[in-house]
């Protein structure tokens, strides 16, 4: 039996597009409770340690949180716009999970004469898809602050937007040596270049701006003044509650690993190794768990940032250090003759 | 080729039907006792005083506009970063004088304080 290549390819898609996703929201469940430990080791505490703990690990514990989250009450406030108060969860996480279809996640397989790509789609514009999906991550912040027609959520949903859009630009910069590099979009082929040398060594100054503008494009402390708890309760999610609450929560922590593969992907050689003695996968797995380490150490560690010096920040200091690494890097290429 | 893109939307759909599905349990699942004061807009427990819907800072604007500047010149720089190999020299220098004009520009808004959030 002989199937249309196009079905194969939608059956295709259907089949890494499910597992993705399952994967993602298993990780994002299991990453709270990581987060919940590392929290507990820097502030010298034990950590959940209850809910079907095996040892001292709690492993049920993001499962029980799941199902309390299922059985409470959704409230939808009167005045909220109905509409757009429902969606806007859903544009969030959704952003956050399309953002994964161009990722190559292994280097590709053949297995009984069939070959197997660990990217859902290798489109030679991949990175301008991972910003332009990046920058639609604000709509749903911005929608739910806004029609849950509260205070503290509008004042969190225009300050996240201010910087957003702010850390968007160093963002963009950041990534440009990668390319200049590179000289392709397609992260495919960007990660099959470092198969040698990491791009890191030669963009160190790029990946730090990248990552503390991600940081900020994520509202992660400390940057996290769109849900500023001491001066606006929750932000953008303060009249939100049940499922929809925890929508915005996961698309919070998959944007974590987002821009965590991403640093990974670009920077750090993806799924290449440096010795060959494990598979593409581990390697990729123990990046994305370094930058979120370091996200989360960074997290408990500095304290949050005034507004006006965030925005001082992004403009004065990031988008300069930006534009100054994509010309040091020009005139290196250029002087070097490569 | 835009075939590229289809294992794309075959995602997206997935996506959306996911985020359906869980809007749907969310509004499905749980009780529903709602009262006046618990729809009510929450501010600390005091009693809830005009719309949110109100005018708002200048200064976001602004920062919109800023924004939509900056952001063009990064779309700018996208195509010439990926080219860079094969334009050498003449590339950084077309680039020079590009970012030159820019960087007025930039320290023109710098002197005139809209970075500055005060």
């Amino acid at each position: 039996m002989s199937l249309d290549p196009l079905v194969i390819t939608i059956i295709e898609a259907l089949v890494k597009s499910i597992v993705v996703i399952v994967g993602l929201l298993t990780a994002f469940a299991y990453l709270t409770l990581v987060e919940r430990y590392v929290v507990a080791k820097i502030q010298s505490r034990i950590g959940p340690n209850r809910v079907g703990a095996i040892g001292p690990i709690a492993v049920l514990q993001p499962i029980a949180d799941a199902l309390k989250m299922i059985f409470k009450e959704d409230i939808w406030p009167a005045q909220a716009d109905q509409v757009a108060y429902t969606i806007a969860p859903g544009i969030a996480v959704g952003t956050a999970l399309v953002a994964w279809a161009v990722i190559p996640l292994n280097p590709s397989l053949t297995i009984a004469g069939y070959k197997i790509d660990f990217y859902i789609a290798d489109v030679n514009v991949a990175l301008l898809y991972l910003l332009a999906i990046g920058s639609l991550g604000v709509y749903g912040i911005v929608l739910g602050g806004w029609s849950s027609n509260n205070k503290y959520s509008l004042l969190g949903a225009l300050r996240s937007t201010a910087q957003m859009v702010s850390y968007e630009i160093s963002l963009g910069l950041g990534l440009v040596g990668v390319l200049m590099i590179s000289g392709s979009l397609s992260l495919v082929d960007i990660v099959q270049k470092q198969a040698t040398v990491w791009n890191v060594v030669w963009q160190p100054l790029g990946l730090i701006v990248y990552f503390i503008a991600a940081t900020a494009e994520i509202n992660r402390l400390p940057f996290d003044l769109p849900e500023a708890e001491t001066e606006l309760v929750a932000g953008f999610a303060t009249e939100y509650s049940s499922l929809k609450w925890a929508l915005f929560y996961m698309a919070e922590y998959i944007n974590m690993i987002t821009i965590s593969v991403i640093a990974s992907t670009l920077f750090l050689g993806g799924y290449q190794g440096p010795f060959g003695i494990l598979p593409g996968f581990h390697w990729l797995f123990l990046k994305i768990a370094f930058f979120i380490f370091v996200l989360m150490w960074i997290r408990y560690t500095f304290p949050r940032f005034r507004y006006d010096q965030l925005m001082r920040f992004g403009w004065k200091v990031l988008l300069p250090l930006a534009l100054a690494n994509i010309f040091v890097t020009a005139i290196v290429m250029v002087v070097l003759g490569r | 080729m835009p075939i590229d893109y289809l294992p794309i939307l075959v995602m997206v759909v997935v996506v959306i039907a996911f985020a359906a599905i869980a809007l749907t349990f969310s509004a499905l699942t749980g009780p529903r006792r709602p009262n006046p004061s618990k729809l009510s807009p929450y501010e600390s427990g005091m009693p809830p005083f005009g719309s949110a819907r109100r005018r708002i800072s200048i200064k976001y604007y602004l920062t919109a506009v800023l924004f939509i500047l900056f952001d063009i010149e990064i779309i700018f720089f996208y195509p010439w970063a990926v080219l860079f190999r094969q334009l050498q020299l003449f590339g950084l220098i077309e680039m020079a004088v590009f970012v030159i004009v820019l960087l007025v520009g930039y320290v023109y808004i710098w002197k005139k304080g809209g970075f500055d959030w005060d």
